[in-house]
């Protein structure tokens, strides 16, 4: 059975592979590989340091969510905010920054 | 007029060395003089797959430092009188290519040779930038696999940006040679095919070289493939790939073995 399903069900992995590498150097290009940040880099940075003005951030509370498509890419921030007053015990405060950022396809 | 050319890829393993050895034994068998130089400092192998491991006495360090010139380091080939090779030192590190002593001992081979072919250390760091700094062309040696087509995405990247020519607003050509390839799994979708790697990285295509044995079995007798194994598919690609560079027109084909009963019977235990 499993062999059958083997046979009928698989996909060939270049398709793949191709779209893969497509997404990826598209990315890789916009950074132009010479350490300059690309965009999501920059906000992460920069939503952080406005995060930070206003709340001491412990680093280890902060994570970090990447995902890079070929029309949209998501920058998911979540922080974890020590001691706010309002909040009944057992709930996680939290500050959470989504920020879908369209990158342009390779032209 | 002479040429430099880089051999280049980022990602190790795709076959600079081989491809070095290869194309530069095509273009002298065409009678063009050639001369090869390995800049893979610490690490060389250009010597061992062209055969001439036991004739270095000095290397590409020792001339950009004075302590020999050209004519002692250069090494003739015994096979093909028009080919000679500059290793490079086993024991200096990168940081002895100095920009002047390169771009001094680059200047000197242009005016002995019509090629002047540099291979390239994998990587990105000074070894591999040193190579392509002077290059008038480019060969990106390619697998059909993700992680290498990455890997050179990035070098033309480089070369596009880093280079001499780049500096000076000139443009610097740039061919891609995809090794390793085989033709089978590539039509059952389970490799990249040329049109895939083409359109990614989206330079000219100057052949395509099959995967085969005959590789292996000319660099273990050190000898370029189309030397050793001139009939084979990958020598005849690479011959092919040569006349490219040298600008003639041919259609890109990806060349078959030559099977007959007799080869398939004997070749095999002959080598």
């Amino acid at each position: 059975m499993t062999f059958l399903s083997n046979i009928f069900k698989r996909r060939s992995s270049a398709p793949v592979a191709r779209d893969r590498l497509q997404i990826l150097l598209a990315h890789e290009r916009i950074s132009g590989g010479d350490g300059k940040d690309d965009l999501l880099a920059q906000l992460h940075r920069e939503i952080m340091e406005v995060i930070k003005r206003h709340v001491a951030v412990d680093q280890d509370k902060v994570q970090i969510k990447l995902d890079r498509g070929a029309h949209c890419s998501t920058l998911e921030i979540d922080v974890e905010v020590p001691g706010l007053t309002d909040v009944k015990p057992g709930e996680k405060p939290a500050i959470q920054a989504a920020k879908p950022a369209p990158q342009a396809k390779k032209a | 007029m002479s040429k430099v050319l880089v051999v280049t890829s980022g990602k190790g393993g795709v076959g600079k060395t081989t491809t070095t050895a290869a194309l530069g034994a095509a273009l002298a068998q065409n009678g063009q003089s050639v001369v090869l130089v390995d800049f893979d400092v610490g690490l060389r192998n250009l010597d061992l797959v062209m055969g001439a491991e036991r004739r270095v006495v000095f290397d590409l360090i020792n001339v950009i430092q004075g302590d020999a010139n050209l004519a002692q380091a250069l090494i003739k080939d015994k096979r093909v009188p028009s080919l000679s090779l500059l290793p490079a030192s086993q024991t200096r590190d990168k940081d002895a290519l100095t920009s002047e002593g390169v771009a001094k001992v680059i200047a000197e081979l242009r005016k002995k040779f019509d090629w002047v072919i540099c291979d390239s250390p994998a990587g990105i760091e000074r070894g591999a930038q040193m190579a392509m700094y002077h290059a008038d062309m480019a060969v990106i040696v390619t697998n059909p696999e993700v992680s290498s087509v990455r890997d050179s995405d990035r070098i033309i990247g480089m070369l596009d940006s880093t280079t001499e020519k780049a500096k000076n607003g000139e443009k610097l050509e740039k061919h891609l040679l995809l090794t390793r390839y085989d033709p089978q799994r590539a039509s059952r979708g389970d490799m990249l095919g040329t049109d895939d790697v083409l359109e990614i990285l989206s330079i000219p295509l100057l052949g395509i070289i099959p995967e085969s044995g005959d590789v292996l079995r000319a660099s273990n007798v050190g000898a370029p493939v189309t030397i050793a194994e001139p009939e084979s598919a990958a020598a005849r690609a690479y011959n092919d790939a040569a006349r490219r560079l040298a600008g003639e027109k041919l259609e890109v084909t990806i060349p078959t073995e030559r099977k007959g009963l007799f080869d398939w019977l004997f070749k095999r235990r002959v080598s």
